[in-house]
């Protein structure tokens, strides 16, 4: 008996970590993109007026440093932002955003519809479709993501009847 | 008497943003008196105001107008010419919450002023724009 609690220790503790490891992973699927809860109002107001509030995720840490450096010539938009909100929304992109690799922008002004994570994640979007008058943009995330304003970006629930999956 | 001065400090000093709160004709009234400031005898005027909601720059090529993303019915929501994004619509009478804070009204004169007319908007361009606005039904 005793030999076998023995032998069961290890066990358990796989078990336990094979569930943590499974809760994780259901915690962090990539599409649930829910703001973080220490995001500043500022990024709302100020980021999320004239496009969703983005998941700072979505975009490494440097790329956000350089569109924050030169806001006021915002994709063609002035969209300057004073000090402290600016210094704030800043900070939050320092603390969320992603580290350089796959969520990096190839190109400048940088773009998060230009990161490998994006361009894999779209693939089987057809091209046509970002054309299409209800998309108008590959900024607007709602044209298709319906949930995206509360972080959800299942390819299950998609508003253009033509994406969803048979 | 420390805490008495104190609180009479913290009275006066958040006397300015209990009045930050204003209804658009207030809005409209603080535009016209510093456009009168500025051009003695200035009448704010609907028709002008119209007009200049309408009118195009070239100034940014994607966004020559107000109207590009507010369209020509300020009763209806817009949309962000450049990122699809549905804007409120503008007019009052159809969202309550238009023109009901003056640094947010501010704030977004600044920036579509720099980007569509590509200069600041005088208070006499402002207090026309509010007047047609207020009409609008």
């Amino acid at each position: 008996m005793r030999r076998l609690r023995f032998h069961l220790g290890p066990v358990r503790h796989g078990l336990a970590a094979a569930g943590l490891c499974l809760g994780l992973l259901g915690g962090a699927r990539a599409d649930r993109l829910p703001l973080p809860p220490d995001t500043p109002a500022a990024y709302r107001t100020e980021c999320g007026s004239c496009h969703l509030a983005y998941p700072p995720g979505l975009l490494a840490t440097n790329d956000w440093q350089q569109l924050l450096a030169r806001l006021e010539h915002h994709f063609a938009s002035d969209a300057r932002i004073e000090p402290p909100a600016l210094h704030e929304i800043a900070a939050f992109l320092n603390r969320h955003g992603a580290t350089a690799g796959a969520r990096s922008a190839s190109g400048f002004p940088p773009r998060i519809s230009r990161s490998a994570y994006f361009e894999r994640k779209h693939r089987k979007v057809p091209p046509r479709l970002w054309q299409d008058p209800r998309v108008a943009s590959p900024a607007n995330c709602e044209a298709c993501h319906r949930g995206a304003a509360d972080g959800r970006y299942s390819e299950h629930d998609l508003a253009l009847p033509e994406l969803r999956r048979k | 008497m420390r805490r008495t001065l104190l609180s009479i400090l913290s009275c006066i000093l958040y006397l300015p943003l209990a009045a930050s709160a204003a209804t658009p004709a207030q809005l409209q009234a603080r535009y016209q008196q510093e456009a009168e400031a500025a051009q003695p005898g200035f009448a704010a005027s609907a028709r002008r105001g119209e007009r200049w909601f309408n009118q195009a720059y070239t100034h940014t090529p994607q966004l020559p107008s107000c109207t590009t993303c507010h369209t020509q019915q300020p009763m209806q929501p817009g949309r962000h010419a450049i990122t699809g994004k549905v804007i409120k619509p503008l007019a009052p009478a159809a969202n309550p919450e238009r023109f009901g804070d003056p640094a947010k009204v501010e704030k977004w004169f600044g920036r579509n002023c720099r980007e569509v007319v590509g200069r600041e908007c005088s208070a006499a361009e402002k207090a026309d724009l509010l007047a047609y606005l207020g009409e609008v039904r």
